[in-house]
């Protein structure tokens, strides 16, 4: 019983750091240079909303591997195809996340990768598509351990 | 240098059918913001670049930045048009390579 009592407690500690933690930097939501890297991908055009898929954790307990899977919705075919994909964090010491680069014979505009979250963030994908259209997806991430050493 | 893990999740496809393609490497992917215990900062050493060909034929290629996790996995799809070698290659800031090969029977 006491052995319980004692995890329980522990556990109380710990879920308090968390809570104190995310307090400090949750809202703070630093902005890093996620803006300039998407303007640079778009030269300047605002993506639209839609077509984009960006599935991840709403919360994630280890920022040091977060999973992240994106999708974009396109038949892949020569007239018409995704042909980049930039991914940027805004809560990260450095915005950039990873580009993927499609082609007809990609098949689908798919791809699924483990990234590290320094703290609470937007993560933001953009997608070229060939006709030089910009679609754009975001989702916020909760991250209890950051990642990237701090 | 390591040896990378590579699962087709198929090894026959018919012409024109999707093949997903799962990869694990095994790269410490230091981000470069890291300090070691006296405090210099410890050089960034990341898998920056990723490509994936069949036959020669680039079918999908990513660009890593040091927010991607140490041992780096990669999951994508590829269209299946002809047999061959299924060529996975990262190359590495100092210039390294590491390549990993798979066969595919395209019927």
């Amino acid at each position: 019983m006491t052995l319980i009592l004692n995890r329980r407690q522990a556990l109380a500690v710990g879920a308090g750091a968390i809570v104190v933690l995310g307090g400090t930097a949750g809202p703070a939501f630093a902005k890093n240079d996620s803006d300039d890297i998407i303007k640079k991908f778009t030269g300047n055009a605002t993506p639209q909303q839609g077509r984009v898929k960006l599935d991840l954790p709403e919360i994630a307990e280890n920022g040091n591997t977060v999973p992240m899977t994106i999708s974009v919705e396109s038949p892949m075919t020569a007239q018409s195809h995704v042909t980049d994909v930039l991914v940027v964090a805004d809560g990260n010491p450095r915005a950039g996340v990873a580009t993927f680069h499609f082609s007809p014979a990609s098949g689908a505009a798919e791809a699924n990768t483990r990234i590290r979250l320094a703290t609470s963030q937007n993560i933001i994908a953009v997608a070229k598509m060939n006709d030089g259209s910009f679609f754009t997806a975001s989702k916020a991430v909760k991250v209890t351990i950051g990642g990237c050493g701090g | 240098m390591a040896v990378p893990r590579i699962k087709l999740d198929k090894k026959e496809a018919k012409k024109g059918d999707l093949v997903e393609v799962k990869a694990l490497v095994a790269h410490i992917m230091e981000s470069g913001q890291r300090k070691d215990a006296s405090g210099a900062v410890i050089p960034r050493k990341i898998l920056n670049k990723f490509t994936c060909t069949v036959n020669g034929k680039e079918v999908f290629s990513a660009d890593f930045e040091p927010a991607v996790a140490a041992n780096p996995y990669i999951q994508f799809k590829f269209r299946a048009q002809e047999s061959g070698a299924v060529v996975l290659t990262w190359t590495d800031d100092d210039g390294s390579k590491i390549v990993g090969e798979e066969k595919i029977t395209v019927s």
